[in-house]
């Protein structure tokens, strides 16, 4: 979830100066997450579905409707600017789409600029999903020479000096010298052109989605008037990013401009501000909430205009999917604290799941048996697993851990068990542990292709705790849950040499006993003798 | 408790033997008891404060390997005289080593026990004869060691010196001798008689009824113990065991389920974006090989498909982009048990209607254990599906939960999850550090979960709630993984909280 500073006195003063505590509180039961909140600054959660709340000023247009400052729809005037964007065939295959406004009479200051800055980048990282989707560009609109041109070139052909620069870099170097080049450049690399946008004078303003010029791509406190344009892959996501930048800018008393594009096929004009409507069925708002409650006041404190069945939302709201986020809208807008809560009369019928009843017996006998029961994890490595006990197969691995401890699933029990052994080597003997779990394995007979099998491990370490220790265990436990079982004499590597065997129950084999052997006990760094089995325990 | 009454016999014959200070081998000749037992009675009576035990080093003359063996055998001038006593006899028909027969010849001829003839043999002279049946002060002394170095006499100095003389006879080990002398409590006591008392009470004593001739030994209750051993389930388990109590409490039917899930299990049927940040390699597990997971039936892949691309038929307008089957073939560690609910409402229809689920498992996240995290943690997952079901039910079970689980103050903040709308937050106050805690997410399924899954749109409440949190707030811990560790040491930490 993104989080966004905010001025203290600004937002104070904007929501009728509320206390510190009454502002905690309104924003908890808005849905932000307060981070802090003194006069130093507040630091805000918002949440994803809200992009329109990443910057001061969407944020305190929100809060000013649900503290009933200024409720309701708010509109926003366009009026056409004359101005043009031509979008060239090039950007086709690279960048096809891009969406444009202007905005003018902005006063801007240093915090503001900070603002807005911070507006870009959060929306770069969460709603354009680190500028995948799309990307943002603001200009100082008395630097450029309109119609502007959006076009696509070998990135050697163009040059201009990218933000933060002092020298001309053609699109390659951009990629391989500049920071932000280098770190989004995999967006544009492997393309035979690269996006840029330019002036009528042949000005390059940026190369989108990586860097503005430094000439023509930096807004300053004298800037009054900007160019903005959002680019990308799906123009209906590029209108609705354009409508959340400008409808912000608008709070700060800009006025919006719009302008006319210029496809290779076809004429657009962006942006559009018409209200987004959508029908509301009070009886279906009733029926979720379990209580009446007054709608259009409800919606009023979000930011919505309600009339006979008919919501209009704002343009730059991207979470109106289906009517129930409307519901939600005026669940929250009611206040969620205002709802009762009830405990409905459905008559069911509980049952514990087989795999927990059975586990729990087997739970009561080793318990009863003087066994501690320990916690091991599922996640582990090749060394602990397989290793360390002198095999040389592989478990069921991750593509993508992030450590080389944690690098797939167990394929044993054992493993763990003795892990837990090491870290209690100091403590008194006999030491008698199990844990059941989940053990992995792969089989293409699975949905997922790997079989998770509910598993047993023992383990049981002290100078007396041999073979039998473990058999009588075994025969114990399996003989209260009223099975039988045989012992087939096998060798596994863990085990020392003819003290161990495979378990079989009914045919089958569902797991293997034996005395560690010595070799695997010195990779734990274990002392004292140790014998185990292992049980599948639902098989 | 009168002190006396708990006195035992051992204790009894040292007090009434302890009239100066006395070392305990001193006080085991007098009371004719082993020196164990008296060291034993000692400390128990230093434990009620009878006596004040000092300890001492001292040196202690033990036998070395050869006068442990001399002492059964004989010394060897002895060996050698009684081999001689009926004849003479050549140096090969005496039973002894080289070296011990060089000694015995030197030792006997100096007494004039012996006569040496030629070709070599020995005969016995008649002093010789007198000495067979003669013990030396020598013999004597091995025979009655261990001794004090300290306090020798006169004529056991002699002997020590001359087997000290000798190869291995005789050695000094420094010893803890162990004093006592009687306290002012103890003599305050007047005159200890000597009493059999019954100590532990056996099986003898109650079948022939001779417990009735005595009195029994009283006990200090409030003497230590050592600490009992037992069996004892894993914290986490018995918080488990307490939680699923609950539900089950209420009518809920446990779910179970894999932990590995297809990608659409996990994040597709929960109307989780396919671009949605949580599907990315930083946060969630993904399987290497077997890298896919087979799809469910055809029909419910396109309802997935469709309520994402344009919302189906379900009155949304969907996610706006191309869905594509194969992100949803990902087999990835779950990180949710939702994902158990969204098969569960896969799984069932109308007719199974009302139905109450819940569950308590296992969830992975890419992440590295440290004092709040875990790439695996717990969630307490539950859904009601019924028709009629609001808001304000959601909200109930909620609290109730939180109720049984110790919290009594609930509050519900706006929250956002993909897959449900209203969205909640549920937050419990913490009494002592007077703050609000968020333990959880809960929400009613949208419908492009629901009606793709179950075939219908009926309200499912549903809700995913951590667990670790609670447990180490209860436990007073403050590391998640003093949580999970296994400490197999006396009495472990145990979940003792009991619903009010």
């Amino acid at each position: 979830m993104p989080t966004i500073n905010l001025n203290y006195k600004t937002v104070k003063k904007a929501l009728g100066n509320l206390s510190d505590d009454e502002l905690k509180k309104e924003m908890a039961m808005f849905g932000t997450d307060l981070e802090t909140l003194d006069k130093s600054g507040i630091t805000v959660e918002v949440f994803a579905n809200r992009p329109d709340m990443l910057s001061e000023f969407g944020f305190v247009r929100a809060l000013q409707a649900f503290l009933n400052i200024k409720p309701g729809l708010r509109q926003y005037n366009i009026k056409p600017s004359g101005k043009k964007v031509i979008i060239k065939p090039s950007v086709k295959e690279v960048r096809p789409y891009t969406a444009c406004a202007i905005v003018k009479n902005l006063k801007l200051d240093d915090e503001k600029i900070e603002q807005l800055i911070q507006l870009q980048e959060k929306l770069h990282l969460t709603f354009c999903r680190n500028r995948k989707k799309g990307a943002i560009g603001i200009y100082p609109s008395d630097k450029l020479e309109y119609p502007i041109e959006f076009f696509a070139d070998a990135p050697k052909n163009v040059k201009f000096v990218p933000l933060g620069e002092t020298r001309e870099m053609n699109g390659l170097q951009i990629l391989s010298r500049h920071k932000t080049g280098r770190e989004f450049g995999h967006m544009l690399e492997g393309n035979s052109k690269f996006p840029f946008f330019k002036d009528s004078k042949g000005e390059v303003l940026s190369m989108p989605p990586i860097i503005n010029s430094e000439f023509t791509g930096k807004i300053s406190s004298s800037t009054t008037e900007v160019f903005i344009e959002c680019s990308g892959f799906d123009l209906r996501f590029l209108k609705t990013l354009l409508n959340i930048v400008i409808c912000d800018l608008a709070e700060l008393g800009g006025e919006i401009f719009s302008m006319e594009l210029v496809y290779p096929d076809k004429k657009l004009i962006t942006p559009d501000l018409t209200p987004q409507e959508m029908k509301l069925d009070e009886v279906y708002v009733e029926e979720l909430l379990g209580e009446k409650v007054n709608i259009k006041k409800a919606l009023g404190k979000m930011g919505h205009d309600y009339s006979k069945g008919i919501v209009k939302s704002p343009p730059y709201r991207v979470d109106i999917l289906h009517p129930i986020d409307i519901v939600e809208e005026i669940a929250i807008g009611h206040g969620y604290d205002n709802f009762k809560p009830v405990i409905p009369n459905i008559s069911t019928i509980a049952k514990e799941s087989y795999v927990s009843q059975v586990k729990r017996k087997i739970v009561e006998i080793l318990i009863g048996l003087k066994l501690d029961e320990v916690f091991t994890f599922n996640v582990t490595n090749n060394r602990v697993q397989n290793t360390m006990l002198g095999y040389e197969e592989k478990i069921v691995e991750f593509s993508n851990s992030k450590s080389g401890d944690l690098s797939g699933l167990r394929r044993s029990m054992i493993p763990g068990l003795l892990e837990v052994l090491q870290k209690n080597a100091n403590n008194e003997y006999p030491q008698k542990i199990f844990d059941m779990g989940t053990t992995f394995t792969k089989d293409k007979d699975q949905e997922t292709g790997v079989l998770e099998t509910d598993t047993l491990g023992v383990l049981l370490s002290g100078k007396d705790e041999d073979f039998t220790k473990s058999k009588q265990i075994l025969e114990y436990l399996i003989e209260i849950l009223g099975k039988s079982f045989k012992l087939k004499q096998r060798n596994f590597t863990e085990f020392i040499e003819g003290r161990a065997a495979e378990i079989i129950i009914d045919g089958k084999v569902a797991g293997k006993i034996g005395e560690i052997h010595p070799e695997v006990l010195q990779n734990f760094k274990l002392e004292m003798p140790c014998s185990a089995f292992e049980l599948a325990f639902l098989d | 408790m009168n002190i006396v009454d708990t006195l035992g016999e051992h204790e009894r014959s040292v007090l009434i033997v302890l009239n100066e200070r006395l070392s305990a081998k001193a006080i085991a000749q007098l009371t004719k008891l082993k020196e164990i037992e008296v060291t034993r009675a000692l400390q128990w009576l230093d434990n009620k404060e009878l006596v004040k035990l000092e300890k001492e080093n001292s040196k202690q003359i033990m036998r070395d390997i050869n006068g442990e063996k001399y002492v059964k055998k004989g010394l060897p001038e002895k060996v050698f005289l009684k081999a001689i006593k009926d004849g003479k006899k050549s140096p090969d028909k005496i039973p002894l080593e080289r070296e011990e027969l060089q000694v015995s010849i030197g030792v006997l001829k100096k007494q004039a026990a012996i006569n040496i003839l030629q070709p070599l043999s020995f005969e016995i002279t008649k002093h010789g004869k007198e000495l067979i049946d003669k013990e030396t002060l020598e013999e004597k002394f091995l025979k009655e060691l261990p001794k004090e170095f300290d306090s020798l006499k006169p004529e056991e100095k002699f002997a020590y010196d001359k087997l000290t003389a000798r190869k291995q006879l005789v050695k000094i080990v420094e010893k803890k001798t162990l004093f006592a002398v009687k306290t002012e409590k103890a003599k305050k006591l007047g005159k200890i008689k000597q009493e059999k008392l019954i100590g532990r009470l056996t099986q003898a004593q109650i079948t022939s009824g001779s417990w009735k001739k005595y009195k029994f030994k009283s006990y200090d209750v409030n003497a230590t113990v050592p600490s009992a051993r037992a069996g004892q389930r894993h914290v986490i388990y018995q918080a488990i065991e307490y939680i699923k109590r609950i539900w089950l409490d209420m009518g809920f039917v446990e779910m179970e389920g894999t932990l590995i899930q297809p990608s659409f299990w996990n994040f597709d049927a929960l109307f989780t974006a396919q671009d949605h940040p949580v599907r990315e390699i930083h946060d969630t597990f993904f399987i290497k090989d077997p890298m896919d997971a087979r799809l469910p039936a055809k029909k419910l892949v396109e309802g997935i498909k469709r309520v994402h691309e344009d919302g189906g038929d379900t009155g949304s307008k969907g996610w706006q982009y191309k869905w594509d089957p194969k992100k949803a073939l990902l087999n990835c560690m779950r990180t949710h048990t939702t994902s158990l609910s969204a098969r569960t409402i896969g799984s069932l229809s109308e007719k199974d209607l009302p139905a109450k689920f819940f569950s308590v498992g296992r969830n992975f996240r890419n992440e590295t254990i440290d004092w709040g995290h875990s790439m695996e943690f717990f969630q307490v997952e539950g859904i009601v599906i019924a028709k009629g079901v609001t808001f304000k039910h959601l909200l109930g079970y909620l609290k109730i939960y939180y109720k049984k689980l110790g919290y009594d103050k609930v509050r519900f903040r706006p929250g956002y999850f993909p897959y449900t709308e209203m969205s909640v937050e549920p937050e419990v106050f913490h009494p002592k550090k007077k703050v609000w805690m968020e333990l959880g997410g809960a929400g009613i399924f949208r419908p492009e979960v629901v009606k793709p899954l179950l075939g219908i749109d009926v309200p499912v409440l549903a809700w995913g709630q951590g667990m670790e949190r609670g447990i180490l707030e209860h436990l007073k811990l403050g590391d998640l993984r003093k949580l999970y560790a296994t400490n197999l040491t006396g009495k472990r930490q145990g979940w003792n909280k009991c619903q009010q």
